[in-house]
């Protein structure tokens, strides 16, 4: 039987009632542009959902509607007109290429640079009549899905679609949903809350170490999920996940705007290692198109002795406004931020992290690298805040920012905000020049201009990359290289 | 092996080497010798490909090959090696995976596969080895808080690896200790091989009392202005430059 075949009989053989989010039906049906009540509650019903989440949805965008879009953020693009974005399956597109002769040749060097298998090509870059394939090509590369699952299940862990567990754990979803960021955290979250698509939700039950990274990339199911995804994470009590978000390889998306919001809780003793690698369209070479995005990503250290691990590669979009936080209320609870953040051609970004100590004994380590090149602008800004009932709280905080081209933008915007005397705080920054002595040292030893420059930043990045999962680091070690490519200057 | 002819290389819109001929043969060993700022360096970068490094006149032909047609990480592949009077630091990267993947680098230039980790390892671990390197350096980063003489030491480890036609050492022996430039040396004779040249640049005769070369040059204010037998070196080593040239 062929490959496609016979991952498509074991779907079948799923049945209905296969919990874990995927869908072999990806025809949908659409809301016209803009936003309204209206468009809210088709989506509502077309999601099928109980009342108290409709009611919800609209409440946040009554929120929205008397809310201002920040621009507070060192980032300059043209305004968003809220009314002509379809917000629920943006119209099939007419010109969708028909085959991979058809995609620009760019996207089409790094996927092979990537390794990434002809026929996921065709889905990743949206090639038409791909798209059944794209649940026959995760389910292949995953064909262990029902493995997977089984061994999820018998470990007790939820992991599915939210728009699933709002059906089938409404009362976990109901006592978490907007906890950590509230609905009116700011505009763009705001937004999500009233249109959000889908998403993520696991649960990993009391003492319970989930027995395998969780990995959204075996739930891609339809083109727009990505767009106002949400994504909640609760770790009860001495439990522990690792959750992987991203894929390496680009993904043709029609949706300019994204604005996603990512909740984790972690109760007494538990652990959330939360890893990106962020990759979506950044634009061409002269700084047309790409993707905006907006992010409101937020951990919540409710038990004591928790911890929240944050690590993200970014390097796509046009635009990224971008800053998991963490919000230690638990005593003797840990924060880390771990980021590179890359930039080339036209891209900014905007990114950061904030550290709000409310509990004693608790630390914060944060680790910023980025990287600019082209005529990028790559900004990092952080908020270490210490709250005057935390005793002894420890931050360090490490930014160091490198240069690739001599017209590109590095900027460190660091706020501390001190309220208890016990606390210490250390912060370093550097920011350098990628040197023509490493260069050349690199190329006299039989490297490349590229290759140069690839072994250069993934040595100067080395400290967050050590914090993927393996199988993030390769990927993702090759697609900084990738991603700089043409950038010496 | 390598023919330079009336060389004229401007850096930063200066020149610096003034019409420099040289023709090293396979199977020859050659020391350049000359004061601080004569342009031996530059000569040595040149060779190597560095960028901004402008050659306005002259030509260089390595094995009938125009070299000046190479990209350096080319010539690397042709069989080129330069062992950097200042060995460059590079964070993050260790020296292990910077070595393997010249290594690799090389043999894909020359149609070879990759070489497997294990293979490469057992390699490393005996080269490293010959030179009485700390097998600790090979995991640290590439040069990265080395002393002098532990960064040329790790130079010489690069070059027994690459195993190169052509090898231009800069002050290679400079920062050395004794015992270190014993060792080194016996590096370098290893190297030398019918089909080998190597072109030593050095301050000091006492090197030369190791690697005997077959030619010594005298470069001042960016040509070479004397050429003899390694009685040259020991003649200026007594007399200095002032009486030779
Ligand atoms: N970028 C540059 N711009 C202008 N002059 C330069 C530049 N780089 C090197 N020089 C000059 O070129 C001259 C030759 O330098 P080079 O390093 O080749 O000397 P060298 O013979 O290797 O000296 P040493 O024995 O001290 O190593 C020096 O006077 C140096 O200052
Ligand atoms: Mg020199």
């Amino acid at each position: 039987m062929a490959a496609t075949a016979k991952t498509k009989q074991q779907v079948e053989d799923m049945s209905g009632d296969y919990k874990y989010g995927f869908s072999t039906d990806v025809d949908m049906d659409m809301a016209p542009k803009g936003l309204s009540e209206d468009v809210i509650r088709f989506i509502s019903a077309k999601k099928d959902e109980p009342s108290w989440m409709l009611d919800w949805r609209l409440k946040a965008y009554r929120a929205w509607l008397k809310m201002e879009e920040p621009n507070w953020a060192k980032l300059n693009y043209p305004k968003i007109d809220y009314n002509d974005i379809y917000f629920y399956a943006a119209p099939k597109s007419q010109n969708k290429p028909k085959s991979l002769d058809e995609v620009d040749p760019e996207i089409l060097r790094m996927y092979e640079k990537l390794g990434i298998p002809l026929r996921e090509q065709e889905v990743l870059a949206g090639v038409e009549g791909a798209a059944k394939v794209a649940v026959d090509a995760v389910f292949d590369s995953v064909s262990v899905a029902t493995t997977f699952r089984e061994e999820l299940s018998k470990a007790g862990v939820i992991f599915m679609s939210i728009s699933e567990a709002v059906k089938e754990y409404p009362d976990l979803v109901k006592k978490y949903l907007g906890t950590v960021v509230p609905q009116r955290d700011n505009y763009f979250a705001a937004l999500n809350c009233a249109v959000y698509t889908d998403g993520t939700f696991v649960y990993i039950p009391k003492g319970v170490r989930c027995p395998m990274e969780l990995s959204t990339y075996f739930r891609i199911n339809t083109e727009n999920t990505g767009q106002f995804e949400r994504t909640l994470i609760i770790a009860e009590e001495g439990s522990y996940v690792s959750y992987l978000e991203g894929c390496t390889a680009p993904m043709r998306d029609e949706n300019q705007l994204h604005a996603a919001v990512v909740e984790l809780i972690t109760l007494e003793n538990a652990e959330i290692k939360y890893s990106t690698v962020q990759n979506w369209y950044p634009g061409d070479k002269d700084g047309k198109g790409g993707i905006y995005n907006f992010v409101t990503k937020r951990a919540l250290l409710k038990g004591d002795n928790s911890k929240v691990s944050w690590t993200q590669v970014e390097t796509g979009s046009a635009v990224t406004w971008k800053y998991p936080s963490c919000i230690l209320a638990g005593d003797n609870s840990v924060g880390e931020f771990y980021s590179v953040a890359v930039t080339n051609n036209y891209q900014q970004a905007d990114t950061g992290t904030k550290m709000i100590h409310m509990g004693k004994n608790t630390s914060s380590t944060i680790i910023s690298k980025g990287i600019s090149a082209g005529k990028s602008h790559n900004t990092y800004r952080g908020l270490v805040k210490v709250l005057s009932g935390a005793d002894n709280v420890r931050n360090y905080t490490q930014c160091d920012s490198l240069l690739v081209s001599s017209t590109s933008g590095a900027h460190t915007v660091p706020y501390i905000e001190v309220r208890n005397p016990s606390a210490q705080i250390e912060h370093e920054a550097t920011t350098s020049k990628i040197s023509d002595d490493q260069l050349f040292y690199c190329r006299a030893r039989g490297l490349d201009e590229e290759e140069a420059v690839a072994m250069i930043v993934n040595g100067f990045c080395k400290e967050v990359m050590q914090h993927l999962p393996m199988e993030f680091a390769v990927e993702a070690q090759k697609l900084l290289g990738i991603s700089l490519e043409g950038s010496v200057g | 092996m390598l023919k330079i002819k009336d060389l004229h290389v401007q850096v930063g819109g200066t020149e610096i080497i003034k019409g420099l001929t040289l023709e090293i043969k396979p199977g020859e060993t050659h020391a350049i010798m000359g004061l601080n700022g004569a342009g031996k360096s530059t000569l040595a970068n040149t060779i190597a490909g560095r960028d901004d490094y402008t050659v306005t006149e002259g030509t260089i032909t390595y094995q009938g090959k125009n070299l000046l047609d190479f990209e350096p990480h080319e010539r690397v592949g042709e069989g080129i090696f330069l062992g950097f009077q200042y060995p460059v630091e590079i964070p993050g990267v260790s020296n292990l995976n910077f070595m393997r993947t010249a290594l690799n680098g090389v043999r894909k230039y020359n149609g070879l596969e990759a070489m497997t980790a294990a293979d490469f390892m057992k390699l490393v671990r005996a080269k490293a080895k010959a030179l009485d390197m700390n097998p600790d350096m090979l995991k640290r980063f590439v040069n990265v808080g080395f002393s002098g003489g532990e960064k040329k030491r790790n130079e010489m480890l690069q070059m027994a690896l690459l195993d190169p036609k052509l090898a231009v050492l800069d002050e290679t022996d400079s920062g050395l200790d004794i015992d270190a430039l014993r060792i080194v040396s016996e590096g370098i004779n290893a190297q030398r091989r019918d089909d080998t040249s190597i072109l030593l640049i050095t301050h000091y005769q006492r090197l030369l009392d190791y690697v005997q070369p077959d030619f010594v040059h005298i470069m001042i204010d960016g040509k070479i202005v004397k050429s003899g037998g390694k009685e040259l070196a020991i003649e200026l080593e007594e007399k200095g430059y002032a009486s030779v040239v």
